[in-house]
C-alpha cells in the first residue's frame, strides 16, 4: 500500500470524524427519501411527495426546516435534564456505530482490533436513551412504549451478537477489515474468484442477524414500542421539533449502520472481484460497492417493514427466546465443527 | 504521556463526581443514571489503558445489560419523578464506615505494591487475541470454574421464578 499523503494522527483523526459526522444525516436521509416516502407510497399505490423539487427531492429540506422551526416543549411534570439528554444518547450510540464501519482498505475512522464486538456494544447503548425518554417525559403511554422497548431490545440483542460469531468463527478475527480480507480471500471448493461472501456459507446467520436487526431497529413487524394505534406513539410521543428530529437521524442512521455491517459481515464489504484486498484504489471504488450493498440491504429491511403486520408482545418474545437464539446457538455450534473438520 | 494524563484527569474527575452524586442524589432513577457515568468513565480510563477489548466488554455488559436491567425493573416497579424518595437509609454511618475501610485498603495495597514504580512510556498494547489465548490456556481453570458457577445461578434463578 503506498501512502498518498502522510498527516499527523490527530489531523487524520479529525478528518475522519468530520467526514463521519457529515455522512450520518446524509445517509439517514438518502434511506428516508428513497424508502420511507418514494418506495413506500410505491408499495401503497400513491404517489408520495412530489411536489417540492423534481420527484419531491426536496421534501426533506422541507421537512428539516419545519422542525427547526417548531417551539421546544417540555411536559409540565418532566424530568427536564433527562428528558433533554436521552435524544443525545440515542444519537451518540448511532454516531459511534459509524467509528468502524469500513468502506476501503483505509477509508474507515479507526480500525479497531474489536471492530465487531465494539459496533455490538456501542448499538447496545440506544436502549438506554430510549429508557430515560420513556421516563422522564411523564406519560403512561411513553413509560409503557420505553419499557417495551426495553424489553424487546435485550431479546433481540442476544440472537444478534450470537449471529455475528458464527462470522467471526469462520473469519477467524472480530476485526471488520479481517473479515473483509477473510472474505476476499476466501474460496468456495477452490474457486475464487468472487471469493467467499459468508452469506453462502452462513446464510442462516444472515437471516437471524436481519430478523434481529428489524427488531434492534424497532421497525414492523416489531414496533411494538411505537405501536400508534395502542400507544400513541410510544417512547418519542413527547417530542417536538428539534428532539424528535434527533430521535429520527438515529432510526435511520442506525438502519444505515447495521445494514452496512451486514454487507460487511456478510456479502463482502467494500471488496470487488479481480481487485487485491490492500489495492488503493479500493478506497475510491469502495465506498461506491459499500453503498450499493447498503441500499440493497436496506431495501430488504423496509420491504419488510412496509409488508408485514404488528406481532403481539408475547409472540414477539416468544420468537426471540424459543426460536432465533437456539437457532443461533446450533448456528455456533455447526460453524465450530466445521472450523475445525476443514 | 501528556495528553494521556490530561485525559485521565478529566475523565477520573467525572467518575469520582458522579460517584459522589450517586449516593447524594435523591431520585433512584438519578442515581442509576450517574452510575452509568461511572461505569461509561471506567471504560474510557480501560481504553486509556490500551485494554481495549476490557472496555467493550464494560460497555457491552455494564451498561447495555446490567444497567438496562436496572432501570427496566426500577421503571417497571417504582420510579416517580422529581425528589420525593427518602433514599437514605438508618445504616449509612456503618455503610461509610465499610466503603472508607476498602478504599483505605485498596489505596494502602496499591502504593505498597507499586510505590513510586512508573508504567514504560509506549507500554503494552494487550491485543484481543492475546487476551482469548490467555484465558484459554492460563486461566483455564478459572474460566470453567466462573462459567459452571454463573450456569448454577442461572438454572438456579430459573427454579425460583418457576410458580408450578
Amino acid at each position: 500500500m503506498t501512502t498518498l499523503l502522510a498527516l499527523p494522527y490527530w489531523q487524520e483523526t479529525g478528518i475522519k470524524l468530520g467526514l463521519a459526522l457529515a455522512v450520518i444525516p446524509t445517509t439517514s436521509l438518502i434511506l428516508v427519501y428513497l424508502f420511507l416516502f418514494k418506495m413506500m407510497a410505491f408499495m401503497q399505490s400513491r404517489l408520495g411527495p412530489n411536489d417540492t423539487g423534481p420527484y419531491g427531492t426536496l421534501q426533506l429540506i422541507a421537512e428539516a426546516i419545519k422542525f427547526l422551526q417548531k417551539e421546544d416543549i417540555h411536559p409540565e411534570q418532566a424530568d427536564r435534564r433527562v428528558f433533554r439528554m436521552a435524544p443525545v444518547v440515542v444519537l451518540a450510540s448511532t454516531f459511534l456505530l459509524y467509528v468502524v464501519l469500513p468502506a476501503g482498505p483505509d477509508a474507515v475512522v479507526e480500525n479497531l482490533d474489536t471492530g465487531v464486538f465494539y459496533a455490538m456494544a456501542v448499538s447496545s447503548l440506544s436502549v438506554l436513551g430510549i429508557l430515560m425518554a420513556g421516563w422522564a417525559s411523564a406519560n403512561k403511554y411513553a413509560l409503557l412504549g420505553g419499557l417495551r422497548a426495553a424489553g424487546q431490545l435485550i431479546a433481540y440483542e442476544l440472537p444478534l451478537i450470537l449471529a455475528v460469531m458464527g462470522v467471526v468463527i469462520q473469519a477467524e478475527t472480530l476485526n471488520l477489515q479481517g473479515i473483509v480480507e477473510a472474505q476476499a480471500t476466501g474460496e468456495i471448493f477452490g474457486f475464487g474468484a468472487i471469493g467467499n461472501p459468508f452469506i453462502l456459507t452462513q446464510f442462516l446467520a444472515f437471516l437471524i442477524f436481519m430478523i434481529a436487526a428489524q427488531a434492534e431497529l424497532t421497525q414492523t413487524p416489531f414496533d411494538m414500542p411505537v405501536a400508534e394505534t395502542e400507544l400513541v406513539g410510544g417512547f418519542h410521543i413527547e417530542y417536538t421539533g428539534f428532539r424528535f428530529l434527533l430521535f429520527f437521524m438515529a432510526e435511520f442512521g442506525t438502519a444505515f449502520a447495521f445494514a452496512a455491517l451486514a454487507s460487511v459481515m456478510f456479502l463482502g464489504g467494500w471488496w470487488i472481484p479481480g481487485f487485491d484486498v490492500d489495492d488503493n484504489i479500493l478506497n475510491v471504488l469502495g465506498p461506491g460497492v459499500m453503498l450499493a450493498k447498503i441500499l440493497l440491504v436496506a431495501f430488504f429491511i423496509f420491504w419488510v417493514r412496509f409488508t408485514y403486520p404488528r406481532l403481539r408482545e408475547d409472540q414477539l418474545q416468544k420468537f426471540a427466546w424459543k426460536v432465533l437464539i437456539p437457532l443461533s446457538l446450533a448456528n455456533i455450534v455447526l460453524t465450530g465443527i466445521f472450523k475445525v473438520v476443514f | 504521556m501528556v495528553a494521556q494524563n490530561i485525559f485521565f484527569g478529566i475523565l477520573a474527575t467525572i467518575v469520582a463526581l458522579s460517584a459522589v452524586r450517586m449516593v447524594t442524589t435523591r431520585n433512584i432513577v438519578h442515581a442509576a443514571l450517574y452510575l452509568v457515568a461511572v461505569l461509561a468513565g471506567l471504560g474510557a480510563l480501560y481504553v486509556l489503558l490500551t485494554a481495549e477489548f476490557v472496555a467493550t466488554t464494560q460497555v457491552l455488559v455494564y451498561i447495555g445489560a446490567v444497567m438496562v436491567l436496572f432501570l427496566f425493573g426500577i421503571m417497571l416497579t417504582k420510579a416517580p419523578l422529581g425528589n420525593v424518595m427518602e433514599m437514605t437509609g438508618k445504616q449509612w454511618p456503618l455503610a461509610a464506615v465499610v466503603a472508607a475501610l476498602l478504599g483505605g485498603v485498596t489505596i494502602y495495597s496499591l502504593i505498597d505494591r507499586f510505590g513510586s514504580e512508573r508504567l514504560a512510556s509506549g507500554g503494552p498494547v494487550y491485543r484481543t487475541a492475546d487476551v482469548s489465548d490467555e484465558v484459554f490456556s492460563t486461566y483455564i481453570v478459572p474460566f470453567e470454574a466462573v462459567s459452571v458457577l454463573l450456569l448454577a445461578a442461572l438454572i438456579g434463578a430459573i427454579v425460583l421464578a418457576r410458580k408450578d
